[in-house]
């Protein structure tokens, strides 16, 4: 079997955003898709910090303080971007306004509930910023993560073990593994990668898995 | 005449009592108002509640004040990251109380203050543990969570331009959480880079209307120094 890299499964995932869409990338993994994005697609970048039209990093010299994103990173503006405050920025969100955002997991349930934001181990600081709010805050919540622990072990799991991020609110899993829809009959297996078969890929995940209807298997 | 210009950042903030609840605009540094918030540190003001989303970064600004020890709880979504370490021991030592509360919602709750809003009912957080023990309800077959507004004493933003009858307008990502902070507090203060002539300002483009604010203060310089 063939692992997709991060930059493979950031490509794998630009492919289902479609022209015109408006998109969050989350922390981590997900920041990745925006450099996969096609270039005949005008897709629109949300930030919740308040910025539609988010652009690739600035040039050396030209970084601006004042223009950074949800990461805390240097961007730029694209040409049509737009300022807004933070209230303006998550009502969009939760309105359903935003076509799409693409997060990190540490685990995703078998009914879609989401666990992103706080390991809950002592002594941990708990910080939880904008992802119970993106979590349930796009018309589309696609999960991009490995498909297991550094220990082997599925993070596609039947309950989360780690403290929720949100309830039955993911729609699809981009894993190094496969491309997985969370329906309301259970998990459904769009895509494995070359070389993987469902029953291998079935060996591996904690839940039982169906094969969808358009089924590619690598 | 109305003139809300106020000539020193130490007068902007002299009567800020013990105790008071104290909006900071920003998010990270952009948007942070770190000159009126040294004033604040000079002031001496203690027992501090601080909203704000971040809890300060490196030994500056927000942290500056948590470090010297000003601020009893503080009401935010993100205290932890890289450079939060004057927050991180406070924390752990049990030396400040922690609210900790989805960006979203924080924002929302400000804008319920600024709007009159008595409470409201957002999906952000539900059956997750940071909505445990509050009221929820199901509407149209999803599920809420009632949130209550959070007013301030006062709101420390920071602008880039603003005119003597409190009129702001704001410079790219650092507008942030002015504009609805500004809405929320009895007392808001405004620091900004250019204090400009009535009528200096476009009025199809002024961002925050000079109602929500009562003091602009000049501290020009500010986004330059963050630049170097």
């Amino acid at each position: 079997m063939k692992r997709l890299t991060h930059d493979q499964m950031a490509a794998r995932v630009a492919r289902d955003i479609p022209e015109g869409a408006y998109v969050n990338l989350g922390i981590g993994l997900p920041t990745l898709v925006g450099n996969h994005l096609p270039k005949d697609r005008e897709i629109v970048l949300h930030s919740e910090n308040g910025i539609l039209g988010v652009g690739p990093t600035p040039a050396p010299g030209y970084e601006d303080p004042e223009l950074i994103n949800a990461s805390k990173e240097k961007v730029t503006l694209v040409r049509g971007g737009a300022f807004f405050h933070h209230a303006d920025a998550f009502a969009m969100m939760r309105s359903g306004h935003l076509d799409f955002c693409v997060l990190g997991a540490f685990q995703v349930s078998a009914a879609g509930d989401l666990a992103n934001w706080h390991t809950g181990a002592p002594g941990a600081i708990p910080a939880v910023g904008g992802a119970m709010d993106l979590a349930i805050g796009a018309k589309r919540v696609f999960v991009m993560m490995e498909h297991l622990t550094k220990n082997g072990e599925s993070k596609i799991v039947e309950r989360c073990t780690y403290p929720l991020t949100g309830v039955e609110c993911v729609d699809r899993i981009y894993t190094d593994l496969a491309v997985i829809d969370v329906t309301p009959d259970g998990l459904s297996v769009l895509e494995t990668v070359d070389g993987l078969s469902v029953e291998e890929l079935q060996r591996l995940t904690g839940v039982p898995l169906q094969r969808a209807p358009m089924l590619r298997v690598g | 005449m109305i003139n809300k210009i106020v000539s020193t950042l130490v007068a902007a903030v002299a009567d800020i009592r013990d105790g008071a609840t104290i909006m900071i605009g920003g998010f990270g540094t952009a948007g942070m108002p770190s000159e009126l918030v040294d004033a604040l540190i000079e002031q001496g003001g203690r027992d501090l509640v601080i909203v704000s989303n971040n809890a300060g970064n490196g030994e500056i600004g927000l942290a500056a004040l948590l470090k010297a020890k000003r601020v009893r709880k503080i009401i935010c979504s993100f205290p932890r990251q890289s450079d939060s370490y004057v927050f991180d021991a406070l924390y752990r030592a049990g030396e400040i109380e922690l609210e900790l509360v989805p960006q979203g919602n924080l924002a929302e709750r400000i804008r319920a203050a600024g709007a009159g809003i008595g409470a409201f009912y957002t999906p952000t957080g539900y059956g997750t543990m940071l909505a445990e023990g509050k009221e929820t309800r199901e509407i149209d077959g999803r599920h809420y969570v009632l949130e209550y507004p959070i007013h301030a004493d006062f709101a420390l933003i920071k602008a880039e331009r603003g005119d003597r009858w409190g009129n702001l307008v704001y410079r790219k990502a650092a507008r942030n959480f002015g504009p609805i902070m500004a809405t929320a507090a009895k007392c808001t203060v405004a620091q900004v880079n250019e204090v400009v002539e009535l009528g200096g300002l476009d009025p199809e483009a002024i961002v925050t209307p000079g109602i929500f604010v009562h003091r602009v203060v000049a501290a020009p310089g500010a986004r330059i120094k963050a630049v170097a």
